[in-house]
């Protein structure tokens, strides 16, 4: 794998970012955060700070609200109550202009990568920078080829999205996510579907790329032993709330009920291996009187 | 009994309801469309291709159906007029059918059902493996970029088209009525010329393509962009944009009917 | 797809789309035909105007001079007024003579002018004397059916 560090140096945008980079406050601050939808409460009462440079990891199961996280983070959607400061600015109070300029600096990778299909993997590294940029097309393509190589495929540039693999369509978004240095990256389900080795390849990314643009990532999750080892810190949820906090190691020694059982993969804990139902005896009885 | 009623209407109610909202979502997506048409035009290229997708590889069907549908009036106008003795009006029949009514109707229908569902389906498939919420992630406006693009070529096309089928018409009817039977070749365009007005006929039937073009590239646009994220709620909303396009054609052909040829 | 083959055929649909426009315009309209050009106004005044219809021809010696451009009826002597638009390349003499006429038997009216031989010509804005009303079908057969009738009686 190419350092990225060295590659990702010379992109002409990392200018505009070293401000940001020296001041202290964390990158992203959520603060008593409430989202409902439909009246259904999704997320409730959550806190949370992202510093700057580090990775931090939110997991829970599916359903729990992860999600929705990232997109109020991403200013997709607007919370009830409470609010998410990115940079030091509360996201849902920007109108559409500066939320749009806000996004600039994040960068987002998709559950399954969300490429463009009826472009090729070069244009749609080169999207973003055509779209917000005045750079020459001979720019751009040394700066998309920069991207893939940083992902380790430059050589399938030519190729479109229907004709890659699952891990390589999450690469080739990891570079489209990156393609302007973003300050944020946000990962939704980045490790899943994948085999072992590309899981590897995805994680290692990850963390690498993070380093090297010196921003923050947030990785949405449920698996747990791959992402425990790239991480700098992680939050639990379940039912839309924070339910533990902890660096790696935390989590690991954690005895919490719940944390236990997901890290370790329990079949029947606090999240109960039954969906609610009645009791089986009355079941089985009534069904028989019946 | 009176429950039964009181449940029946509220249904009725719940219904018309949920349609108006929709109807009134629809017009504040067609507006934002609108609003959001700069890029469409600044970066002409993204309409060109749209308008390829749209209108070139809308051009066979086009092109045949016309000339079948002309050949058809030939024939039937023909087995018509000759027993009334005035064969040569058929080039009047031909021209003024095509012109007025089945050059804009017939064209706008095969182009709500070749161009408009894939236009839906496609947004709808963007929507559903979340492209463009990744490109709204990297701050490029979706309606600008996909939506607006593929409404203008829209829009431009029918016109196009619906010329096209009627030019085709005409020659598939001259081909049946004069080169088959043997319908005078003089009086059969010159009746024709005699007959079709510029502006009443011509005119019209533009303005009434050009408003089909609108209400089909709206439907198709506006059914892909609210579909529901999944394979069924896509295939769900290709049908809908292909039945509510066809009846929005038909009513708005009879308003403007209506309008423009109220005798005078 | 690459650029330069969508711009060419893009290019193609949209000249053979104006194309086809063009055709209907002149071929299968009649745009080309003398209704562009500059015109001069004539008055007539008709007892009856049958079908006429505004924008009917106007023809001279079977050959289209003009069309109707107003039809109103003169409050004073219930007559019809109609206006006629006539290209400015024909004039015609005082004593022309204006008549409501129809193309077969059912076909569209029109107003034909029969020329005279006076030396003066007539004015534009100037009303047509002589006129000539339609001939309506109705009249024509209970005309018929009287004469008919009378006939029958000095039979008797």
């Amino acid at each position: 794998m190419a350092a990225p560090a060295a590659l990702i140096e010379c992109t002409p945008l990392r200018n505009q970012r070293i401000p940001a980079f020296v001041s202290n406050e964390p990158l992203v601050k959520i603060s008593d955060l409430n989202f409902t939808y439909d009246r259904r409460p999704i997320l409730t009462g959550i806190n949370m700070t992202i510093p700057r440079g580090k990775v931090v990891a939110i997991m829970g199961q599916s359903g729990c609200g992860k999600t929705t996280t990232l997109r109020l983070i991403g200013g997709q959607l607007r919370p009830t109550h409470g609010e998410v400061r990115f940079d030091g600015r509360a996201m849902h109070e920007l109108d559409s202009a500066d939320l749009y300029a806000m996004r600039r600096r994040m960068g987002m990778l998709f559950q399954f990568g969300a490429l463009f299909t009826d472009i090729s993997v070069f244009d749609n590294v080169a999207f973003q920078m055509r779209e917000h940029t005045d750079l020459s097309e001979a720019m751009i393509r040394d700066l998309v080829l920069l991207k893939l190589n940083a992902v380790g495929l430059r050589g399938a540039q030519n190729l479109m999205p229907s004709e890659l693999s699952g891990g390589m369509a999450r690469r080739v978004a990891l570079a489209r996510a990156i393609a302007l240095d973003p300050l944020l990256m946000m990962y939704d389900e980045p490790f899943t579907g994948l085999d072992p080795i590309t899981m590897g390849i995805i994680g290692q990314l990850i963390r690498q790329l993070n380093d090297a643009l010196g921003g923050s990532s947030i990785i949405v999750t449920h698996d747990v032993q791959e992402s425990l080892q790239i991480v700098d810190y992680v939050y639990f949820m379940a039912d839309g709330k924070v339910v533990a906090e902890g660096t790696p190691d935390e989590i690991r020694a954690s005895d919490k009920a719940y944390v236990h059982q997901f890290v370790w993969g329990e079949m029947d804990g606090p999240v109960p291996f039954q969906y609610p139902s009645e009791p089986y005896r009355e079941q089985i009885y009534g069904a028989a009187h019946a | 009994m009176l429950d039964r009623a009181t449940s029946a209407l509220r249904g009725l109610g719940s219904r018309v309801t949920s349609r108006i909202w929709r109807l009134g979502f629809a017009s504040r997506f067609l507006l934002a469309t609108l609003l959001y048409s700069g890029t469409s035009f600044r970066r002409f290229f993204l309409t060109i291709r749209e308008i390829y997708f749209t209108g070139v590889l809308s051009l066979i069907i086009i092109l045949v159906s016309g000339l079948f549908v002309g050949m058809v009036l030939g024939l039937q106008g023909y087995d018509t007029l000759q027993r009334y003795g005035s064969s040569e009006a058929l080039g009047i029949l031909v021209a003024l059918s095509l012109v007025r009514e089945l050059g804009p109707v017939v064209s706008a229908l095969l182009f709500a059902s070749r161009a408009g569902s894939a236009i839906t389906a496609e947004i709808g498939l963007m929507k559903a493996t979340e492209q463009l919420s990744a490109m709204e992630m990297m701050a490029v406006n979706p309606i600008a970029r996909v939506v607006a693009p593929r409404f203008w070529a829209g829009v431009i096309s029918m016109p196009l088209l619906a010329a096209l089928f009627s030019a085709m018409g005409i020659f598939g009817g001259y081909l049946v009525g004069v080169v088959l039977i043997g319908v005078d070749e003089g009086s059969f365009w010159s009746q024709m010329q005699a007959s079709v007005d510029f502006r009443e006929d011509i005119v019209n039937g533009v303005i009434k393509s050009a408003v089909f073009g609108i209400i089909v590239s709206w439907i198709a646009v506006f059914e892909g962009y609210d579909s529901e994220p999944t394979a069924e709620g896509v295939s769900g909303a290709t049908t809908r944009t292909v039945v509510t396009s066809s009846l929005a054609i038909l009513a708005a052909d009879f308003i403007l009917t209506a309008f423009m040829f109220r005798g005078a | 797809m690459n650029r330069m083959t969508l711009d060419l055929w893009v290019g193609i649909f949209v000249a053979i789309g104006l194309g086809a426009l063009l055709f209907l315009a002149l071929k299968v309209g009649n745009l080309s035909s003398a209704n562009t050009g500059e015109t001069y106004v004539l008055k007539a005044n008709f007892d009856n105007i049958g079908g006429l219809k505004v924008r009917a021809p106007v023809k001279s010696a079977g050959v289209v001079v003009g069309r109707v451009g107003d039809i109103r009826l003169d409050a004073d002597r219930y007559e019809a007024v109609v206006t006629m638009n006539i290209s400015s390349q024909f004039m015609f003499p005082r004593d022309t003579f204006a008549k409501i006429r129809t193309s077969g038997l059912l076909g569209e009216q029109y107003i034909g002018l029969a020329v005279g031989g006076d030396t003066e010509l007539i004015k534009p804005g100037e009303a047509v004397k002589k006129t000539e009303s339609a001939m309506v079908l109705e009249d024509l057969v209970g005309q018929f059916l009287f004469n008919k009738a009378s006939e029958g009686n000095d039979k008797k």
